[in-house]
């Protein structure tokens, strides 16, 4: 809801918006401008001492007016010619033409009106609502996305597009919030809406009669400040019963001409102090540096525009059109997503697709609009969500807890939760496990238990695919690809091989690098960037469907090194099993920056068993600064599949390798990595507390009984692997 | 260049000493090349003594602004009943405003004097741009106003 309020205006409006924000930024210039150009009065100037100074320089003088940023400017009639000038104070003298600034009068113009008269002033009023609106939605959104007002401005993550808009928007709101609603209650004001008309005192009906007081006489323009004037009027030369008019900052009054007597005097309302108030803070007029400021902050706002449409149109692409979307009432799969940047969509579009062209009757819509009493035709329930922020619920999803939690009767079709996340932050699908619980409890029946997909992998999401196809039991092959990646050819140049004698036939596959363009090493795309632990994806022959695999290597080594177990009827890892050195893959690298080690000294303890070992390899071979780091492998015997056991005792020797230890599961005595773990871990806790990182990889079982060996352990301490894990001191990388 | 055809029921203070006639009349009122937004102009008339008797004409439609005509709005104090239903467009410069009235024949050679005020924004006030006296003979014959007027002229 927010974020459509946020997305539509900004986006309708995103020209005249930009068109406010540009004229708007260059027209704050000028009030400073001229608070430096104008000749200011000295503090103990008086009115009466002025305007006899400048009755002196010019005997026809009728007004004198003084502008916020001190400017004083007189208007006079010498032989009925009109004249005007800026006024020195110190002289009474003229020093500069009173003429507006033409580039200011155009400025003006374009930013109140785009010179359309009050249809302009109307559009560009909309345009400063829409400013508001964007400034409110977008505060919520920041604090959403921070995880709370108390981290406003906390670190950024994500796409460089998100973090450049909140970058600015989180500095800049105030302004704009400031800019658009003095913007409103100017505009308002223009148009009449608001009881802030002049407070002019009633003409005097008795005056004098005489005429030609001394102005330095008139005692209330002696006990003016020029700082206090705003205007004074002269008189008409040959009207006895005319009048002085006084205006100041604290009201308007009339001056008898033959006596210099306060006739009359009214004070400016409430409303039109505030009105004055609005005035000044949006335009600067005597308020030079905050003007400025207002104009800096207005500056982002094309950047945020353009950002913004960058955003959009990114959560567009992967949101795709769900064709053949049945209606809600005729429906018997209603599928219902949560998704924040729209990739669940993608996938959601995907499973519609696969469903329907199985014979079922798929519903897609988003989770907020969940309503149990329009699925008359229901049979199933399929929800897919993906986590906001610190695990609060995604953009599409609002709501659907507190309406679960409201029902007195769940539906009797049962549900399956399938979440979207990525296992290197802490919440790692915590909207999903939420919704699973809560359907728990108010005792909604399950289709499958909560199932995840880590990173928008594929593998995963076919896999649950299987498992859904099973429980309605008919054939269904989910191949999401969520952004087609442009692949490359890699050429194997060697292999070795492991694991045959233990029934885990394994290779360590090492690819030449592929030939890397200009623009990609320029901008360290593709192949010309890579670490230990980002991912290789594999298009295996006959599938659209790319294999994730951790890199064992990194750009600097010169080469690209995966390893990979062969599984039962496995096509990828087939195919890549019988690869020889000569012959080719089509692959491309993913970034993986939850799973590098992180920079500095401090030791690496570096967990993996199986395949799992690719990565940590990767990282020992590169550990070319030498910081302690501390092996633990798991493997099954060491006869048959200690990858890389040719290697380590040369890593030891230089130093890129402090200690390993290993674990065999089949022996006398099976032994396993966490086993091998608890054996050290008084040594292993002392590491941690002294700032150690740890980083796992391999199976879900095996990364689960690690957790758990130094949950134990680390408890003595105060710390859990949750804690180390929301401090970036505890990675994992789990398949 | 705007042209106005418009039959008032003027105030009181205008239309009571014409019981019997009325003729119409062509007000044209060219503005200068001053170099700033449009002015605000206020056609109205004082009686022989020198009071404020109505209004004929209001060009500008935002009532903030009217203080700075300001002798009209101190004879008014800017009351919007002696300017409802003739309220017009401010006025560019150079371009100008005529504006056709059935005026009451006793305003004519009877000490009336119609007077403009003017005002731009950032610019001078100028009230009592022009002040003209209403007589038949008068008619056709430009005037030149103070400030912002280049010329003004009836014509019956």
């Amino acid at each position: 809801m927010i974020r459509a309020l946020h997305r539509w205006p900004g986006l309708l409006a995103l020209v005249l918006v930009t068109i406010l924000a540009l004229s708007g930024a260059a027209l704050s210039v000028f009030p400073a401008a001229e608070r430096l150009a104008a000749p200011q009065a000295g503090a103990g100037i008086s009115v009466a001492e002025l305007a006899a100074r400048v009755q002196e320089a010019y005997p026809g003088v009728e007004q004198i007016r003084r502008a916020p940023s001190g400017r004083i400017t007189a208007y006079w009639f010498d032989a009925d010619t009109p004249g005007s000038a800026v006024i020195d104070p110190a002289t009474g003298r003229g020093v500069a033409s009173a003429d507006p600034y033409p580039v200011q009068r155009w400025l003006t113009n374009l930013h109140r009106s785009l010179f359309l008269g009050d249809a302009g002033r109307m559009t560009m009023a909309m345009a400063a609502a829409v400013m508001l609106v964007l400034s409110v939605s977008g505060v919520l959104l920041v604090a959403r996305r921070m995880g709370g007002w108390r981290r406003w401005f906390a670190r950024l993550r994500g796409p460089w597009p998100g973090r450049i808009h909140t970058e600015i928007a989180r500095v800049a709101v105030i302004g704009l919030a400031l800019s658009s609603a003095t913007a409103l209650w100017m505009a308002a004001s223009t148009f009449d809406l608001l009881p802030d008309g002049p407070a002019a005192p009633a003409l005097p009906t008795e005056v004098s009669g005489q005429s030609g007081a001394a102005l330095a006489t008139m005692a209330p323009l002696a006990a003016t400040p020029v700082a206090e004037l705003r205007e004074l009027s002269f008189p008409y030369p040959d009207d006895a019963t005319d009048v002085f008019t006084l205006k100041t900052d604290r009201g308007t009054g009339y001056l008898d001409q033959g006596t210099g007597k306060l006739l009359a005097w009214a004070e400016p309302t409430g409303w039109q102090r505030v009105s004055e108030i609005a005035l000044m803070l949006h335009t600067g007029q005597g308020a030079a540096a905050l003007g400025l400021v207002l104009g800096v902050m207005a500056l982002g706002v094309p950047v945020m525009g353009a950002t913004g449409v960058i955003l959009w149109l990114a959560g567009r692409r992967a949101r795709p059109r769900i064709r053949g979307n049945h209606p809600a009432k005729r429906a018997a799969t209603i599928l219902l997503v949560g998704s924040e940047a729209g990739s669940t969509w993608g996938f959601a579009a995907t499973l519609h697709g696969a469903l329907t062209a199985a014979g079922q009757s798929v519903h897609v819509a988003p989770m907020s609009g969940f309503d149990p009493g329009r699925y008359p035709l229901a049979e199933r329930f399929i929800i897919l969500a993906a986590t906001w922020g610190e695990g609060q619920a995604p953009a599409t999803a609002k709501g659907f807890l507190d309406r679960l939690a409201a029902l007195t009767s769940v539906p009797d079709a049962p549900l399956a939760v399938l979440g979207f996340g990525d296992r290197s932050f802490p919440a790692y699908c915590a909207f999903a496990d939420e919704v699973a619980r809560l359907a728990a409890a108010k005792g909604w029946a399950r289709l499958l238990p909560i199932d995840t997909v880590d990173r928008q992998s594929p593998q995963d999401f076919a896999r649950w695919g299987r498992a859904l196809g099973e429980a309605l039991a008919i054939e269904l092959a989910l191949a999401h690809q969520p952004m087609a990646p442009p692949t490359k050819a890699l050429t194997l140049i060697s292999r070795r091989d492991y694991g045959a004698e233990v029934q885990a036939p394994t290779a360590i596959l090492r690819f030449a690098l592929p030939e890397i363009s200009l623009w990609q090493r320029l901008t360290g795309r593709g192949f010309a960037r890579f670490r230990a632990g980002d991912l290789l994806g594999i298009l295996p022959e006959g599938s659209d469907l790319p294999r994730l695999y951790s890199l064992a290597s990194e750009r600097r080594d010169g080469f690209v090194e995966i390893v990979v177990r062969k599984l039962p009827g496995g096509l990828c890892s087939g195919q890549l099993l019988a690869l020889e050195p000569g012959q080719k893959v089509r692959a491309f690298v993913r970034r993986n920056p939850g799973f590098h080690p992180a920079p500095g000294a401090a030791p690496l303890i570096l967990i993996g068993a199986g395949t799992g070992i690719g990565p940590l390899a990767g990282i020992i071979r590169g550990n070319r600064k030498r910081r302690p780091v501390h092996l633990f492998f798991g493997m099954r015997h060491p006869d048959s599949d200690f990858l890389y056991g040719e290697d380590l005792p040369g890593w030891r020797a230089d130093g890129r390798l402090a200690r390993v230890t290993t674990a065999v599961s089949r022996g006398a005595k099976p032994d396993y990595v966490q086993d091998a773990l608890r054996a050290e871990g008084a040594e292993i806790a002392r590491l941690i507390r002294g700032g150690a990182r740890i980083m796992v990889c391999g199976g879900r079982e095996m990364a689960a009984g690690v957790a758990e060996a130094l949950a134990d352990f680390l408890a003595p301490a105060g710390l859990t692997p949750i804690t180390l894990k929301a401090r970036g001191r505890y990675a994992e990388d789990i398949y | 260049m705007k042209s106005l055809l418009t039959t008032l029921a003027l105030t009181t203070a205008l239309t009571l000493p014409g019981l019997a006639q009325a003729r119409p009349v062509t007000l044209t009122t060219t503005l200068s090349g001053y170099g700033g937004d449009g002015a605000y102009l206020v056609l109205y008339v004082t009686d022989a003594r020198g009071a404020y008797a109505g209004t004929l004409w209001m060009a500008g439609d935002k009532s903030k602004y009217y203080q700075s005509l300001g002798d009209w709005y101190r004879a008014t104090g800017g009351n919007p009943a002696q300017i409802n239903g003739i309220t017009g467009a401010s006025v560019g410069a150079g371009q100008s405003l005529k504006i056709t009235l059935d005026l009451a024949d006793a305003l004519f050679d009877a000490g009336y004097v119609l007077h403009i005020d003017a005002a731009v924004e950032e610019m001078r006030d100028s009230p009592n741009e022009i002040a003209l006296p209403l007589t038949s003979a008068g008619a056709g014959k430009p005037v030149r106003g103070r400030r912002y007027i280049a010329n003004f002229r009836y014509d019956m």
